[in-house]
């Protein structure tokens, strides 16, 4: 924990020094949307990646944190109850916890496909009664509620994005903080353990069942506090929050990456927010590139970003991670050629009779010349990698080469 | 790099998003050039390629005019993308049609739309709106998903209120629930489309009519909009025509159901002589293929069954008992105007329809707000729009009530045919032909709208 | 009341059939490749618009021929190129590779047919009415469909447990060291297995496509659906399947058809709770109004009670 000190230590400054750097609202906004998502993703991490249950429905507790949240606000406006807004993902976080109680105590008998199916139909069963329920849930319009009522924090009544942001900072902190110390207990451990051999861990006296039940209900915690953060940001709840699509998004954010590590969801929230907020922006056809990024993650980057990073831990070791460079740009090159000249194929394909601006160039889906280019383009970059990837293999082969000591040692 | 520029920009520094225009403008000069005097038609994506063509203009012109930029936020891609795309094609294209390609407006200056894709996500609408604020976009226009209508106001009042000097306006051309020009009314949106009891008034009337009805079904989607068409169809019939009989009341989950097959049993058992319904999308194609499949020749009564490939679909048999309530006379065209603008639509996207003509009258009713007051500020705007009086280029008398943002103008209903349609839907050779026609000042309710006025 | 009712149950069956159509395919793959195929119904729109696109040249018939086996093909391809690399790396993996599949068709599909609804309609050959119970006709489309989907349940059952080729498929499941050992190609049987598995869930789609509607959300509808009912099932039951299927349908349909609710079972319990009762909404439940999510409860009894499902013999 000492030698982590630092980490931590950066992590908190680069929270509290981010909203400097990207100071517009929609830097703010993204920010935002970045807390809440991480937490999500590292308390679905807790089941996935640390316990090995798969769950279709974990928004359920997301979503429920999230509706108890915006009504406690409303109760905050209108008096009935007094406490500061900062303490709502407390609110959040408790109802996560018992609902995940509840569910729990009959989901977690069984793991794998049985508790993963389970937990799809229980999403989809919540969802439903989301819209039946209408007084509770407020039909598909949501609730909403109104975060600037409460009793000012330190003279702080959260009007703006970016006090908010302060917020979330804190609550990400927190909460980041204490799901790490989770994963260093016993109960924490030992999720680990049924993850790989339950029979052993049944073995040696632990029963795999309240082990799970111990993760899931810690899951659901941290999820709820995720939903608390969501309604204390967007004033707003509705039965979307709740579904199997907003299950499948933290899924995804998970695993892109990496599942096998703590920081691979902080890695992936960050990956996916940014995609999704962004690239929609730019271009209709985003779901495609989000499906083909998520086709190749799991094809050549099958333990995630957070995966990739760590594979460089060997050449770090070994002290020839600088020697690494020069072939990752040579090959980088070519593949980002590549990557423009796609895009711009799908986009050209789609305009059609509008301009596409390509790096300086307008592009015409009427022009032989247009298609002409792009396919050059993508061709160069094609053969660029194909022909770079030899050397890069060699360099890396080299690089996890274990190097002599001076002292006659192999690392 | 524009990808990477486009990134950037936001990231680093406060919203400068005019010197992020006039870059894009200097940085491709002759392509823009050859390709204008080549005579190529003006663009759909007016975000970049407007910019360029003023680029050409300010080779000749004095100074480039900043464009009036205007929000729409809609669903651009997923499921529901057809309605929020045909919806952004009608709006750019009035855009170019009625002013860009005149000179533009407050003296030279050209319109841009700014699409915001909600993918008709209460969620995503919130990042949008947070984005369109990053960019200084100061009106949205937006439509599709009362839900979201309704998470839009409340987000915006929020933010006005908290944000004077940089409120937002809310142009709703297309959400119906009626309570947001009543308890949810708020000064800073104006609704373009007569809302759902509006609708109904006329519908059960023109159903009273029709003296061989004696029972009606309603089956509708399990939410809001549903609701309200379900309790005030029955309402409304109850005090027309006490004696028709409402033989049934269904609803179910929106979006969920994929066979309507157990319902129109229920339907045909029941001995209904008409259906009425306020679905959309899938959910209307399959009921009503499922209540023509079943050999059930009743009239259906609905909101929104045609365009965007439903008119295809039902096709024959959807021939006189298809009947649908709007705004914006169908065939025969109310004027000639009107004809030209439509076949000017279909001349540059020959594959879509003019579904929602509403959003032309919007914009041209916020353009005159724009000149009377000379501004772009919200406010202005929003001063102008109430009480504004204004005619369509179909003739149609627009009436904006000041009182609680409700615009109010003729009502149509037509039904599904091949006869006498001069412009159909979905290239299909079948068009709405409408029927019956109710002026302005019949279509006039009340409401409930206490406003709270901002002070300035 | 008795009209009602019978044709509650044709409609019953008619959609269960239909399902069962659909986790045929899916039954062979997550059953027995145990793959979570997330987009199994995205085939299932693939061979939908493909038929549509394809009827327009060749008819029908045609569609129902061809598209399919183009589908099959394409699932094959999947298979061969896409899924064998990410197998290794596990099962949620494959999840996540079928997932960016079904955004990738998804896309694909708006991308090349267009956004909106396709007018795909039954061949004209079927366009009489079966049968005219009480007023309501039974049209001979879903009597094809019924038809069609008993001749699939046959034809696999047949072939996977009475012919050389399905034991060696049930065998390479279980142990497909062993029948590698024995000589087979057990990467190729795989590869046939998911083409056959997509092709039947292409063959669903040309089949249901006139009927549920063909646009781009047609897979977003059914997608979950499908697993319920094979997980139902039970893994590894192709007969479980068919059960589920028809049980998921039936309940359905008799679940819309039965208008009661709360009302009455409150009325039949002597208790009565006026519209301000926060549970307003619960008492005035019906029936009707839950019927599409009475599956995902049947699912989770059936797993709380038989985590293996109704006919299942396997555990994941």
């Amino acid at each position: 924990m000492k030698k982590q000190l630092p980490v931590w230590l950066g992590f908190a400054l680069a929270l509290v020094f981010l909203p400097s750097i990207f100071d517009s609202v929609l830097g703010i906004s993204i920010l935002n949307q970045m807390t809440i998502w991480i937490i999500f993703a590292l308390s679905y991490n807790m089941l996935l990646g640390q316990g090995g249950m798969l769950s279709f429905g974990h928004a359920v507790y997301f979503g429920l944190g999230g509706f108890m949240s915006v009504h406690a606000l409303n109760l905050i406006a209108d008096e009935v109850l007094v406490f500061s807004i900062t303490l709502i993902p407390l609110v959040g976080g408790a109802v996560g916890l018992v609902a995940a109680i509840f569910i729990g105590s009959f989901s977690t008998r069984k793991s794998g496909t049985v508790f993963a199916m389970i937990s799809l139909g229980i999403g989809e069963l919540i969802v439903a009664s989301s819209l039946i329920f209408a007084d509770f849930f407020g039909g598909e319009a949501g609730v909403t509620g109104d975060r600037t009522y409460g009793p000012p924090f330190f003279g702080i009544e959260f009007l703006q994005d970016a006090e908010v942001y302060y917020l979330g900072a804190f609550w990400l902190f927190v909460a980041t903080l204490f799901m790490y110390l989770f994963t260093q207990t016993p109960a924490g451990r030992m999720a680990n353990a049924v993850r790989d051999n339950p029979e052993r861990a049944e073995f040696i006296g632990y029963s795999t069942r309240r082990v799970r039940f111990i993760s899931f209900c810690a899951a659901g915690l941290f999820a709820g506090i995720a939903g608390g953060l969501f309604a204390i940001n967007y004033e707003f709840i509705t039965e979307e929050n709740l579904n199997a699509l907003t299950s499948g998004r933290v899924l995804l954010m998970a695993y892109i990456g990496g599942l096998g590590f703590f920081i691979g969801p902080i890695v992936g929230a960050v990956i996916l927010t940014l995609m999704n907020s962004l690239l929609s922006n730019y271009s209709e056809m985003w779901m495609l590139y989000l499906g083909i990024m998520f086709l190749l993650t799991v094809i050549f980057l099958p333990r995630g970003f957070a995966g990739f990073i760590m594979m460089h831990q060997i050449a770090w070791q070994n002290r020839r991670l600088g020697t690494l460079i020069l072939p990752y740009f040579v090959t980088a090159v070519p593949a980002l050629v590549f990557l423009a000249a796609f895009v711009g194929l799908v986009e050209l394909s789609h305009k059609g009779d509008d301009i596409l601006p390509f790096f300086g160039l307008s592009l015409g889906a009427e022009s032989m010349l247009s298609w002409g280019i792009l396919l050059a383009l993508a061709g160069i970059g094609a053969l660029g990698v194909k022909l770079s990837r030899p050397r890069l293999a060699a360099a890396w082969a080299l690089a996890n080469t274990p190097t002599a000591d001076d002292r006659g040692d192999v690392r | 790099m524009t990808l990477i520029l486009g990134l950037r920009r936001p990231h680093l520094r406060r919203p400068q998003s005019k010197h992020h225009q006039s870059k894009h403008h200097q940085s491709k000069p002759h392509l823009n050039s050859a390709q204008s005097a080549a005579g190529q038609s003006l663009t759909r994506r007016a975000s970049l390629s407007i910019g360029a063509l003023v680029c050409a203009f300010s080779f000749s012109a004095a100074t480039a005019q900043e464009p009036v930029r205007l929000g729409f936020m809609d669903p651009l891609s997923g499921t529901f993308a057809s309605v929020g795309t045909s919806g952004l094609n009608v709006l750019e294209f009035a855009a170019d049609y009625f002013y860009n390609s005149k000179g533009g407006i407050l003296g030279g200056r050209m319109i841009e739309i700014v699409p915001l894709d909600n993918k008709q996500s209460p969620t995503e609408t919130q990042l949008q709106f947070r984005r369109a604020v990053s960019e200084e976009l100061r009106i949205i226009f937006q439509g599709n998903s009362s839900a979201v209508a309704n998470t839009l106001n409340q987000t915006i009042s929020k933010h006005n209120r908290r944000n004077a000097g940089q409120e937002v306006l809310q142009i709703n051309y297309a959400a119906v629930d009626p309570i947001l020009t009543n308890e949810e009314c708020s000064f800073w949106h104006f609704r373009f489309d007569a809302h759902a009891v509006m609708k109904l008034d006329v519908l059960t009337d023109f159903i009273a009519m029709n003296d061989e009805l004696s029972s009606v079904y309603i089956i509708g989607q399990d939410y809001s909009f549903g609701q309200v068409v379900a309790d005030n169809t029955i309402r409304l019939l109850g005090e027309k025509r006490p004696d028709i009989e409402i033989v049934g009341n269904e609803f179910h989950p929106i979006g969920q159901v994929k066979d309507f097959t157990p319902y129109v049993t229920k339907i045909a058992s029941s001995g209904a002589d008409a259906v009425v319904t306020g679905n959309f999308g899938a959910d209307m194609v399959s009921l009503a293929r499922s209540i023509i499949d079943s050999g059930l020749d009743v009239p259906i009564y609905t909101f929104y069954a045609a365009y965007d490939g439903i008119t295809a679909t039902l096709g024959a048999d959807g021939k006189d008992r298809i009947r649908l309530i709007h705004t914006d006379r169908a065939n025969p065209l109310a004027s000639d105007e009107r004809r030209d603008f439509y076949k000017a639509f279909k001349t540059k996207h020959p594959n879509s329809d003019i579904t929602q003509s509403r959003l032309a009258n919007a914009l041209m009713m916020v353009v005159q707000a724009m000149e009377q007051s000379q501004s772009t500020d919200p406010y202005d705007i929003a001063v102008q729009l109430e009480d504004m009086r204004f005619t369509s280029i179909a003739g149609d008398e627009l009436w904006m009530r000041g009182e609680d943002h409700q615009l109010f103008q003729p009502l149509y209903i037509s039904k599904q045919t091949d006869e006498g349609i001069e412009f159909d839907a979905d290239n299909s050779g079948f068009g709405l032909l409408t029927e019956y026609e109710v002026g302005t000042s019949e279509t006039i309710t009340e409401h409930s709208c206490r406003m709270r006025r901002p002070r300035r | 009341m008795f009209e009602v009712f019978v044709f509650a149950t044709l409609n019953g069956l008619v959609t269960g059939l239909l399902l069962f159509m659909l986790a045929s395919g899916l039954t062979l793959i997550f059953s027995m490749m145990g793959v979570l195929n997330f987009a199994h119904a995205s085939f299932y729109m693939l061979g939908a618009y493909f038929a549509y696109t394809l009827s327009a040249y060749l008819g029908f018939w045609g569609g129902l021929l061809f598209a399919p086996l183009i589908v099959g093909c394409i699932g094959a391809a999947v298979e061969r190129y896409g899924l064998r690399r990410v197998h290794q790396s596990g099962h949620v993996a494959e999840l996540v590779f079928t997932f960016g599949l079904a955004f990738l068709i998804e896309e694909a599909v708006q991308f090349f047919w267009g956004r909106d609804t396709k007018n795909y309609q039954s061949p004209e050959l079927f366009d009489f009415a079966l049968f005219t119970l009480f007023g309501q006709e039974f049209s001979a489309y879903r009597g094809f469909m019924i038809a069609i989907a008993c001749l699939i349940f046959g034809a696999l059952y047949f072939v996977l447990t009475r012919s050389r080729v399905g034991i060696i498929i049930q065998a390479s499941i279980s142990h497909p060291q062993t029948v590698a050992n024995l000589g087979h190609n057990v990467p190729l049987i795989f590869m046939c297995v998911f083409g056959v598995g997509t092709a039947l869930a292409g063959v669903a789609g040309v089949i249901a496509g006139p009927v549920l509607t063909t646009f781009p959300g047609m897979a977003t509808v059914l997608g979950s659906i499908v697993f319920v009912v094979v997980v139902i099932g039970g893994l590894g039951s192709l007969p479980g399947a068919l059960i589920a299927s028809l049980l998921v349908g039936l309940l359905q349909s008799y679940a819309i058809a039965a208008d009661v609710g709360m009302p009455e079972l409150l009325h039949l319990l002597g208790l009565s709770f006026d519209s301000s009762h926060p549970l307003n909404d619960l008492w005035t439940l019906n029936l009707p109004q839950i019927a599409p999510v009475l599956p995902y409860l049947l699912l989770v009894l059936v797993l709380i009670f038989k985590p293996t499902g109704l006919m299942g013999n396997r555990e994941q």
